[in-house]
């Protein structure tokens, strides 16, 4: 059923756009499972490429050393990096939330650079060897099953629960959520989709290196999450493909925009944050420069004077203080 | 046993002059903390430019050391005051994931400007002034590790007294303690963030320019360690302690040398995020900070 629906696509996509596809896929499981613990959750989290590490070279050493079949390796995958977000989660998700930021981004440094010393992994010169088992039909079935499964959680009282810390985790507590348990399983629940996604990633590309899963891969995943709009899924799925096409699309127009599209996704985080922090999508009370601008001119115009005369923007989080000091 | 001490010895000294620098940059850190509650991403990159600005005054402009350095320091002082009123300032009443975020994006576009601008090879920083070589008790040193020394100790001695002394650095704790209040009492809090900046950058800017000609290397992605391991120090001492963060930095770096010693320096990196994770596990408020209670 799968090689037919492979066959088929395959016989009216490039070669060239199928890798794409490929890519971009995975990405949206990656950036999906990011909003999760940054968007849903509120907790930065800097580190995401090395759970997707952890999923990749657990895939593939299945693979290569012990002969495991695809769907055995993926789910070991993330399974494994679940297992790694509870160890790395349970210490500092108890602390305030930069902190995580700050955890996390050790966290991927130090499976960097164990990936690098050990010898299983082939240390610098990557692992070699995993069969190509990843095609698009079982990508876009992956990126399906992310997406259901993230919806019907961020839907459930555990989503509300989730997004009640992101707005106030010290109120949530005083209702009675278990705050620290809630961001420990949003923080595991996100490794295992990106462990899938690292397996996913290992049967594509059948060579692993521990370069491809650095800080800056994290940072990209980061962007793709804030650009889409935090807390919104449709938004990851948008943000993804958007940031994954756009380079490769720029690559043959434009090569040196392409190569230094870092410099613009650091500007475009800070630019996000100051005029539009939830992004293009994003779902948070938050609101930035551009909302309020904007609410203040609708709030001038002579028809709806009288009518919203009594709403200034609310002053939660990023209202009111944004006027005149 | 005789070797065993001498080497120990001779580890200390590195992990003292490696420490000095972590603590330096520490102290951007903590001070920012301090006053903003913001873990300023972009210190390591604030870090690497001050590096490169003293490579090119003392290589381009001819200056002489102690000038070059004073100059790099001011110019990597405005950098960090400009980056604040770019990247924090119209965020000062967000959410702490809208600020940490426009940290980490200002941190990847400095960084990844910097690589745009002057290339990603490595820079050879050649001491502009003769270095000896010196047998104390033993334990080799140098003329540079003793001026490593020798800065770090003259600006944090400068720092204290700043910040205890004079009226700048009171109104800086003040705003640290509380910005409100701070503000009904006639501070200039924007003010006082904004010298707050200037002062952590050009700690930072003087760090970078030592540890520039220590390893005889300047490159664009220097920052992202160093930044890393100051923030580490500056969360073992106690952030947001000015003490905390020069002690932070120079446990670090004797824990790194001596990790260093004990497994292999593959390791070295790692050392400091395990020390971080402990730190954040056993002893949150840091080695001299004061346990806080979350405010509503």
């Amino acid at each position: 059923m799968l090689d037919w629906a492979d066959g088929l696509l395959r016989s009216f996509i490039n070669p060239y756009y199928y890798g794409v596809l490929v890519t971009i896929g995975i990405n949206i499981i990656l950036a999906l499972s990011l909003n999760l613990v940054t968007g849903f959750t509120g907790q930065l989290h800097l580190g995401h490429a090395a759970f997707m590490a952890i999923g990749a070279y657990t895939a593939g050493l299945l693979a290569t050393k012990a002969g495991t079949g695809f769907w055995a390796a993926v789910l070991a995958a993330g399974l494994m990096a679940a297992v790694a977000g509870v160890i790395v989660g349970l210490p500092t998700l108890r602390l305030r939330g930069d902190y995580l930021a700050i955890a996390t981004l050790g966290f991927g440094e130090i499976v960097r650079i164990t990936l690098l010393n050990l010898d299983i992994t082939g240390g610098p010169f990557g692992l070699r060897g995993i069969p190509r088992q990843t095609n698009l039909p079982i990508v876009i079935l992956a990126v399906i099953f992310t997406f259901l499964v993230l919806r019907s959680l961020v839907n459930s009282r555990m989503g509300r629960a989730l997004i009640a810390i992101r707005e106030d985790e010290v109120a949530a507590q005083t209702m009675g959520i278990d705050t620290t348990r809630l961001k420990v399983t949003s923080f595991t629940v996100a490794a295992f989709f990106a462990g899938i996604a690292g397996a996913l990633f290992a049967y594509w590309f059948r060579y692993l290196n521990p370069s491809s899963f650095g800080f800056m891969v994290s940072i990209e995943l980061l962007a793709m999450v804030v650009f889409g709009g935090l807390g919104n899924l449709l938004g990851s799925v948008v943000g993804a493909s958007v940031m994954t096409y756009l380079p490769e699309l720029l690559r043959t127009v434009a090569p040196a925009i392409a190569e230094r599209r870092l410099v613009f996704y650091g500007a475009l985080l800070v630019i996000i944050m100051i005029l539009r922090p939830n992004g293009l999508l994003g779902t948070s009370s938050e609101q930035g420069w551009l909302e309020i601008w904007l609410a203040r001119r609708r709030s001038r115009s002579p028809a709806t004077t009288s009518a919203a005369s009594g709403q200034v923007p609310p002053a939660s989080t990023g209202g009111a203080g944004h006027g005149p000091a | 046993m005789e070797r065993g001490a001498h080497l120990f010895g001779q580890q200390l000294i590195n992990g003292l002059v490696t420490g000095s620098t972590y603590a330096l940059i520490a102290l951007g850190y903590t001070m920012v903390y301090g006053v903003l509650q913001l873990i300023n991403f972009a210190h390591g990159e604030i870090y690497m430019v001050g590096a490169f600005t003293g490579l090119l005054l003392v290589t381009q402009a001819n200056l002489p050391f102690p000038l070059a350095l004073l100059l790099a320091m001011a110019i990597t002082a405005l950098l960090g005051v400009t980056i604040e009123f770019i990247a924090y300032r119209p965020l000062r009443r967000s959410s702490r994931l809208s600020v940490l975020i426009s940290a980490i994006g200002m941190s990847i576009f400095v960084q990844n400007v910097a690589l745009w601008v002057w290339g990603p090879q490595t820079r050879r920083f050649l001491p502009p002034f003769p270095v000896h070589t010196f047998t104390v008790a033993g334990l080799r040193t140098n003329t540079l590790e003793l001026l490593t020394l020798f800065v770090a100790l003259v600006m944090m001695l400068g720092l204290h007294l700043l910040v205890t002394r004079t009226k700048l650095g009171k109104a800086m704790r003040a705003v640290a303690q509380d910005r409100e209040t701070a503000a009904l009492m006639g501070i200039n809090v924007n003010r006082t963030i904004a010298f707050t900046f200037a002062i952590g950058s050009s700690l930072a800017a003087a760090a970078g320019v030592m540890v520039g000609m220590l390893f005889n290397a300047v490159v664009p992605n220097m920052g992202v360690m160093p930044g890393l391991k100051g923030f580490v120090a500056a969360v073992l001492g106690g952030i947001g302690s000015i003490p905390g963060a020069m002690v932070g930095g120079l446990v670090l770096g004797m824990a790194e040398v001596l990790g260093v010693a004990l497994l292999s320096s593959q390791w070295r990196d790692a050392i400091a995020f395990a020390i971080l994770i402990l730190v954040l596990l056993y002893r949150p408020s840091g080695l001299l900070g004061r346990r806080t209670q979350e405010k509503v």
